[in-house]
């Protein structure tokens, strides 16, 4: 086969790439041309879910390549996410133009309510499409790189580290709460109509954003897998676990931090951004603290260090608490947390490491 | 030598101009430099001065400030008062870690530090100097030169078998060698030793006083060591270290006869442990 060394000895990997190819090319399948009433039929809703499990499994990617490479405990991830899911309801928001219940050309209706005048300069280019995408890699790439250089350069590390990333996300959620911050306050962005002229009711545009999802998903793994097959990924390895050593050996650590988290940011960015159409809304509460624990969550139960058990552990987790908030909506939290205690305790490397261990004993 | 360098500061030298210039065939100096510690005087006036291709052992009771001395020399820690230069030209106290390993000082830590899950060829590759530009770093291959310096590295380690072994299932001894193999990869022209045969049987000190030897010439070396026997092994000329600043230098025979010396250290050898 003509697939580049790093990428043939990485097995799990190449396993979830041919089931996301498969769910790539079969679910549309199963979806538009398969009728209604036939068993195989997906529907539109299970379309969207399972674009939303891809979204987030993008998200635990991202920070599994700092968290599981780096070491670098990130409790406000979801921040980058939900930068770059504005970023694309912006542009969602602007494209919505005279159908607003307002009829206003340019305003959307949260700003016609609050008797805004004029767009916010800071709303201006978003009614284009290359450059809201180009906001969504920008915007949780430059606060990255900004909290990142100033965070690292000082040092901070550790449960300290992971404390002001909690802040950060926290204090992004309450500016985003306020209608002054122009960003729709505790309502959010809502009720988009189209994306490039195609309607997001459509059954046909939301398997597209699925498709997406599953390139994004494939795409991020993909970079973030090359990565720590190069010489760079042991210097984060280094650098998490030591990183006086990756220091005297010349290495200029607080820069490589900052790299590493920018990216990973943006790719967390990638994944808001394909979210928010697939679910039709993004408001402040996707800023909420827990919603970044509950990502770090999804990498220890599928194995940190893995990069794959991210993906299977955003899934897992997210189709288990589809179902229990439904069955069972006051048990979930309960859920959740027993959880992770059970997995720090006894499988220390997630289910990914419970599968290894398994062939291990096995050969 | 001490007026050269305030010249030199003076000046304005004080820049990490090109190579490192030891004509004067001193490679490190040390001048009446101290450090304290919340009131704490843990190096406390001390100078030193390490000469081009010397092997010198530092001994001293635990406490001395050995290791502080270490974090100095390499920027981890930065002196309240004093001169560090490398050479005549450079100034060590303007530059930070990464930048003092870029210009030649290695440095193995107190407790043994390799990067566990990586191989043993992985570490050396990690700190093969010229490894750190981002273009060398996004590569997934080495070149048959790299790949012929690692092993030329891993034979004169005494690790060319341990290889494709990730270097946390090496014996205690083999990860000190690898740590120094890391070293070398770097091509230092000074090489900091923090206590290397701490915890090794006699067998492995012998060889890691064979591989210290063999450094001194083409390397300037400096190791702090606790076993005199060791010592006595490898360095003749040793440099005791009391309370932050030197006691007494020279070989160690003289040493063992110096009345203060055998006060604060040789007398209470037994006691230290
Ligand atoms: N970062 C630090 N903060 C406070 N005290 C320190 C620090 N580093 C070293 N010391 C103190 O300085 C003294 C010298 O320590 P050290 O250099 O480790 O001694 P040695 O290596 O000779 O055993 C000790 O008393 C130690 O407690
Ligand atoms: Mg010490």
């Amino acid at each position: 086969m003509l697939l580049p060394r790093w990428l043939l000895s990485d097995r799990a990997g190449l396993v979830m790439l041919a089931v996301l190819v498969i769910l790539g090319v079969g679910v549309p399948i199963l979806n538009l041309w398969v009728p209604p009433d036939h068993p195989l039929h997906v529907t539109s809703y299970t379309v969207a879910l399972l674009g939303k499990y891809l979204c987030y499994a993008l998200l635990a990617v991202s920070i599994d390549l700092v968290w599981g490479y780096m070491g670098i405990l990130s409790l406000g991830h979801a921040a980058f996410f939900a930068l770059g899911g504005y970023c694309c309801g912006m542009y969602l928001m602007r494209q919505i133009g005279t159908r607003g219940v307002y009829g206003h050309p340019d305003l959307p209706d949260f700003m016609v309510f609050l008797n805004w005048e004029a767009l916010p300069w800071y709303w201006f280019g978003f009614d284009q499409f290359w450059f809201a995408a180009l906001m969504v890699l920008a915007v949780p790439g430059l606060l990255a790189f900004v909290f990142g250089w100033f965070a690292f350069r000082s040092r901070v590390s550790g449960v300290y580290l992971s404390i002001i990333t909690q802040a950060l996300t926290y204090a992004l959620m309450l500016a985003f709460f306020r209608n002054e911050m122009g960003f729709g306050g505790n309502n959010g962005l809502t009720d988009f109509k189209d994306v490039l002229g195609f309607s997001l009711q459509s059954d046909s545009t939301r398997v597209v954003l699925f498709v997406l999802s599953a390139l994004a998903l494939a795409g991020g793994y993909l970079a973030c897998r090359w990565l720590v097959s190069t010489r760079m990924g042991r210097v984060l390895v280094a650098i998490r676990d030591s990183e006086d050593r990756a220091r005297f050996l010349g290495y200029r650590v607080e820069r490589v931090k900052a790299l590493v988290f920018t990216f990973s940011a943006m790719l967390a960015g990638v994944a808001g951004a394909l979210y928010v159409p697939q679910v039709g809304i993004i408001n402040p509460g996707e800023f909420a603290p827990l919603n970044s624990i509950e990502a770090v969550i999804w990498v220890a139960v599928g194995g940190r260090g893995t990069l794959v058990g991210p993906v299977v552990g955003a899934v897992l987790v997210n189709y288990s608490k589809t179902w229990l908030t439904t069955a069972l909506p006051e048990v979930w939290l309960f859920a959740l947390g027993g959880l992770f205690v059970a997995v720090t305790l006894l499988l220390p490397y997630g289910l990914i490491g419970l599968l290894r261990r398994r062939r291990e004993s096995a050969s | 030598m001490s007026e050269l360098i305030s010249e030199l500061d003076a000046a304005g030298m004080h820049a990490p101009a090109g190579p490192v210039d030891a004509t004067h065939g001193i490679l490190l100096y040390l001048e009446e430099v101290s450090v304290s510690f919340d009131g704490f005087k843990a190096i406390d006036n001390l100078s030193l001065y390490i000469g081009d291709g010397e092997l010198r052992c530092i001994i001293g009771p635990n406490g001395a400030g050995k290791t502080t001395m270490m974090d100095i020399i390499t920027g981890k820690t930065k002196p309240d008062t004093g001169r560090v230069f490398f050479g005549q030209t450079i100034d060590l106290l303007k530059l930070d870690e990464p930048a003092i390993a870029r210009i030649g000082i290695g440095r193995k830590f107190q407790k043994p530090t390799v990067i566990e899950p990586l191989t043993a060829l992985e570490n050396l590759e990690l700190a093969m100097s010229g490894a750190r530009r981002l273009r060398g770093l996004l590569s997934t291959r080495l070149t048959g030169e790299e790949r012929d310096r690692i092993a030329a590295v891993l034979e004169r380690v005494g690790l060319s078998e341990q290889a494709q072994r990730p270097a946390g299932v090496l014996a205690h001894g083999q990860k000190q060698w690898l740590e120094i193999g890391m070293l070398l990869m770097q091509e230092p022209r000074l090489l900091l030793v923090d206590e290397p045969v701490a915890g090794m049987t006699p067998a492995e000190m012998e060889r890691t006083a064979e591989l210290l030897k063999s450094l001194a010439g083409s390397h300037s070396v400096v190791v702090v060591e606790h076993d005199m026997g060791f010592v006595r092994s490898i360095a003749d000329r040793v440099t005791v270290l009391h309370q932050g600043r030197v006691l007494a230098e020279g070989r160690l025979e003289e040493l063992q006869a110096h009345p203060k010396v055998i006060e604060v250290y040789l007398g209470g050898e037994d006691a230290r442990h």
